[in-house]
């Protein structure tokens, strides 16, 4: 059946089994592999991306629930050359080893980010109980993660200054 | 060539180079390369532990979507493809048959009876589901010691009593002797389980067939793509090893289950040659759990004796390793030479004997988890000298202190086999002690007894061998392969430089601490250097990343082919400023005669008269690229101390990890950051065995931890912010100095924080020992029991 998805801010139509998962379709219809597959029973995360805005395991979600839906996966996060505050967190403070986990990791922190700008340690380490990454012991994810808030609650600021 | 550039590369905490791929979700994994008209593979696998295949039906899957073809044991026995070799031989090794798809009998819930191939992965699946194999259900056995019980099922025909090696290290007699003038011992029964190593990447792989030059290509998640090239090419399919070219892209994590030959690459090779079409096959998490190597699964009994001054006199091992129903690659090097010989630890031991039976099991099969053999051997080792500080009333810290080798007794030839090659224990150990505020811990459990909470302090003094490894040692040992490294340095003409390693990157941090070895042999800007790896198809030949040797061996070979690059630079450049090659200095990134700076040649010039060759030394060749190969001389032997403070809640059998530190001696650190957060992940895995994970099966060998539902890996929740910190005691016999840093945290923490939960369980009721994982139904129970079984009936 055809299903419409706006992803990264552009819409891909495409014909697909009922049965396909988001995961799939962002893959394996869409070519976007930075998000990742680690388990199939919707525990560790390495698969999430934003659902009009909101962090889904999209190994839990079917394309056709996405119908119409808008998404944002890691690609849609920032490039090389622009950075997303998460992803130059994840950089400077080394929250990453292998990287598989990290895509899904940056995508559950953003969601953090939106409705806590200035998490504890404690609050961090809650919100990411369901990104499993096996490399890093999650030291230095919480560290990107409180240097991204920083850097995102100055970048606020700023803008507020400049309004004013 | 005129960017700024530090003095220094080397020591540096530099973010990443490979960094900006994966952030940005660019990274290539395995199963994210698509090849045209490829066809998807799924697995038939065994839902007994042990039986006999009486019928596979394949008409049942006749006419079903997409199917292409279904592949059994007999298919690949038609086909030529021998069975998956054993890569280190033990004297008298009892080796069973292990096919790429099982031959009449399935071994382990998990094992390969069939495999479907179809347009689809659904489809492939849809198929896998429906295929019908009848079986013939025989008896069978998961637990080591049941196995070698009398009467016990067997495993295999070729294998009796499950046995596939008896072996010994160590000077029995000498150790009896030194029991009999002992004033004290204690006798540990210690079960170190079984684990699962979950690396977040499934494994996957897909494999392409070209009838024509008949060239096979294979990307896979591999730790080291030459062996897989070499075992694939030479000993299953039977084809010469030019025709093979094995690509090991980024790889999301190993821990060791990335080294293996595995039974679906096999699989998918013959596939694509059979139907002419590429393969592809991702592990479901459910099939990793059944097919992925596991690690440790250990019985032992360890005995301690000291003297009536606390000095150890002598160890006494025997242990029961749990080999699971097939030898794989290393398996039994394992619970042998990377055990037996560790375990006089960091200790001044006259004698220490170790007997290990090797036995073989209905499980999926056991062999090198992150550490391999080391965190066994650390763990019996400290958690007896535990109990024997308990026993003895003395503080656990002092009574390793007085016990050390001390640092002008290395080179320290050990009473099991190892020559350690430096040392200095004693100040990683006062570190640590004031790192975590030792003695105020210790007041604090005092004042915390009778508050409903109990704290435990578990400290380990660890030593391990990595660089793995000398040659002709691990030759004489029963090594199928060598373990040197090798290096080719390529420049280019515009002086841009490529490294080529047989070492493998797949989270640890390659392709900068690489280059920041180069950049400062070289003296150009990091900017100008790329790692490349995983590709035999572009490497020079290599043995790969596991035993934390990429610094220790690949480091070194890289060490010595810049060394070449620089030699022949040195000469081209002395000829160029017209000056005699003693005369020429290499500094600040110039080549420049001494006592006249302002006569230099940068490593650009150099680079491009090696290339245009219009203007060299008389007889030399042109170019400017060099491969150099290094065999260690000896294990290196990081070491340290690590801390971990658990409380206890004794209601409910909580353990909560409160807080660890550690003080690790790795030798001079190529990069910080990596070498930190390598530690962190280590103490992460090691932690999760102690308190969490759990491979367990029932007696009959079904896998009661399928899925991330029942197998607890360590989340960030669970976790405390971790205190780190190093001393520095170079190795003597590399050219860098450096030892290994990926798999210490694993090989101290599981004893630490094991240490810390059975320290609060002594402390509050005298409970010697308990085995891991300390769940909190097992230390309610424990400590219930202990406090005289109080309502323990009416609970029940």
């Amino acid at each position: 059946m055809n299903v419409t998805v706006t992803v990264n801010g552009k819409a891909y139509t495409r014909d697909v089994e009922p049965r396909t998962l988001l995961v799939q379709f962002l893959r394996e219809d869409l070519g976007l592999t930075g998000t990742h597959v680690g388990c199939d029973t919707s525990q560790c995360g390495a698969c999430t991306v934003h659902l009009n805005g909101d962090a889904v395991k999209s190994c839990t979600v079917l394309a056709v629930q996405a119908d119409g839906m808008s998404v944002t996966t890691i690609e849609g996060m920032g490039t090389p050359a622009d950075l997303h505050p998460l992803q130059a967190g994840f950089w400077e403070k080394h929250g990453l080893q292998c990287g598989f986990c990290t895509p899904g990791m940056i995508m559950s922190a953003a969601e953090l980010l939106k409705h806590n700008p200035d998490p504890s340690e404690e609050e961090i380490r809650h919100h990411l109980e369901g990104n499993y990454c096996r490399c890093t012991g999650y030291h230095n994810i919480v560290l990107a993660v409180r240097q991204a808030a920083g850097a995102l609650r100055a970048a606020a600021l700023a803008e507020q200054a400049a309004d004013d | 060539m005129t960017e700024s550039r530090p003095d220094k590369y080397m020591g540096q905490a530099l973010k990443r180079k490979e960094d900006p791929r994966f952030i940005t979700g660019t990274g290539q994994y395995t199963d994210d390369f698509v090849l045209p008209g490829t066809l998807h593979a799924a697995m038939v696998r065994s839902p007994y532990a042990h039986a006999r295949i009486t019928n596979i039906d394949r008409s049942s899957v006749d006419g079903m979507p997409g199917v292409v073809a279904v592949l059994t044991g007999e298919d690949v026995q038609a086909a030529g493809i021998g069975p998956i070799p054993v890569g280190w031989l033990l004297p008298d090794l009892k080796v069973p048959a292990h096919h790429a798809v099982a031959q009449g009998e399935v071994n382990h819930v998990g094992d390969i009876v069939a495999v479907v191939v179809a347009e689809t992965r659904a489809q492939a699946e849809d198929a896998a589901a429906l295929l019908a194999v009848d079986y013939e259900a025989l008896s069978s056995v998961a637990l080591g010691s049941a196995a070698l019980a009398e009467g016990a099922p067997q495993v295999h025909d070729d294998v009796p009593g499950n046995v596939a090696f008896q072996w010994e290290i160590g000077d029995e007699a000498a150790l009896n002797e030194a029991f009999n003038r002992a004033h004290k011992t204690v006798k540990v029964q210690l079960r170190n389980h079984r684990l699962i190593p979950n690396a977040i990447e499934p494994r996957a792989s897909l494999a392409q067939f070209s009838p024509a030059s008949r060239e096979y290509l294979l990307y896979t998640t591999s730790q080291n793509p030459h062996i897989h090239r070499l075992i694939l090419a030479a000993f299953v399919m039977g084809i010469p090893e030019h025709k093979l070219r094995v690509i090991s892209p980024d790889v999301g994590g190993g821990f060791g289950s990335k080294i293996f030959q595995y039974q679906e690459e096999v699989i998918v090779l013959l596939a694509a040659q059979k139907l002419g079409k590429p393969v592809k096959w991702t592990a479901r998490r459910s099939e990793s759990f059944v097919s992925d190597m596991q690690g440790r699964d250990h019985e032992s009994v360890a005995e301690l004796a000291v003297d009536d001054q606390g000095k150890m006199l002598g160890l006494r091992v025997n242990t029961v390793a749990n080999l699971g129903a097939y030898l794989t690659l290393f398996a039994p090097a394992v619970p042998t030479y990377l055990y037996g010989t560790l375990l006089n630890g960091v200790y001044k031991f006259p004698a220490v004997h170790a007997r290990v039976t090797g036995v073989v099991t209905n499980t999926v099969p056991v062999d090198a988890y992150r550490g391999a053999g080391r965190p066994e051997a650390t763990y019996l080792i400290e958690r007896t000298v535990d109990v024997m500080a308990h026993e003895l009333g003395m503080d656990p810290a002092e009574f390793r202190r007085i016990n050390f080798i001390q640092p002008d007794e290395f080179p320290y030839q050990t009473p099991v086999a190892l020559v350690y090659d430096s040392g200095n224990y004693e100040p990683a150990l006062d570190k640590a002690l004031e790192m975590m505020h030792y003695q105020e811990l210790r007041a604090e459990q005092e004042r915390m007894k009778g508050t409903g909470k109990i704290l435990g302090i578990g400290l380990i003094s660890y030593l391990e061998a990595c660089g793995l490894a000398p040659s002709a040692l691990v030759g004489q040992l029963g090594a199928q392969a060598g373990q040197w490294e090798s290096s080719l340095v390529r420049v280019h003409p515009t002086g841009k430089v490529e490294l080529y390693t047989g070492s493998h990157s797949h989270g640890q941090g390659h392709e900068t601490a690489f280059p920041q070895i180069a950049a400062d042999e070289l003296q150009i800007p990091i900017e100008d250097i790329d790692l490349i790896h995983g590709d035999t198809g572009r490497m020079p030949y290599g043995w790969g990343t596991y035993g934390s040797r990429s610094a220790a061996v690949g480091g070194s070979a890289l060490k010595m082919a810049l060394g070449k690059i620089t030699a022949k630079a040195k000469k081209i450049a002395a000829h160029l400023l017209e000056a005699s090659e003693e005369d020429v200095e290499h500094e600040g990134g110039v080549f420049r005669v001494k006592g006249a700076p302002s006569q230099s040649k940068t490593f650009f010039d150099v680079a491009l008269m090696a290339h245009l060759a219009h203007n060299l030394p008389e007889g030399m060749e042109p170019g400017l690229e060099a491969t150099a190969f290094y065999d260690p001389k000896n294990f290196v032997y990081p070491f340290g101390t690590h801390i971990a403070v658990v409380e206890i809640d004794t209601d409910t059998g909580v353990v909560r990890l409160r807080g660890y530190g550690c003080v690790d001696d790795c030798g001079p650190l190529i990069n910080p950051l990596i070498a930190e957060g390598q530690v962190h992940g280590g103490i992460a895995q090691g932690a999760g065995q102690a308190l969490w994970e759990e491979a367990a099966y029932d007696e009959d060998g079904n896998l009661l931890a399928g899925t991330f539902m029942e197998y607890a890996v360590p989340r960030a929740d669970d976790l405390p912010h971790f205190q780190t910190d190093h001393t520095v005691t170079p190795s003597p016999h590399n050219p860098l100095g450096v030892k290994g840093i990926g798999e210490a945290g694993t090989i101290a923490s599981t004893a630490a924080v094991a240490n810390a939960v059975m320290d609060a369980l002594w402390h509050e009721c005298r409970i010697k020992h308990l085995d891991m994982p300390y769940t909190s139904e097992k230390v309610w129970r424990a400590i219930r029991e202990a406090r005289g079984g109080m309502g323990q009936a009416a609970d029940d």
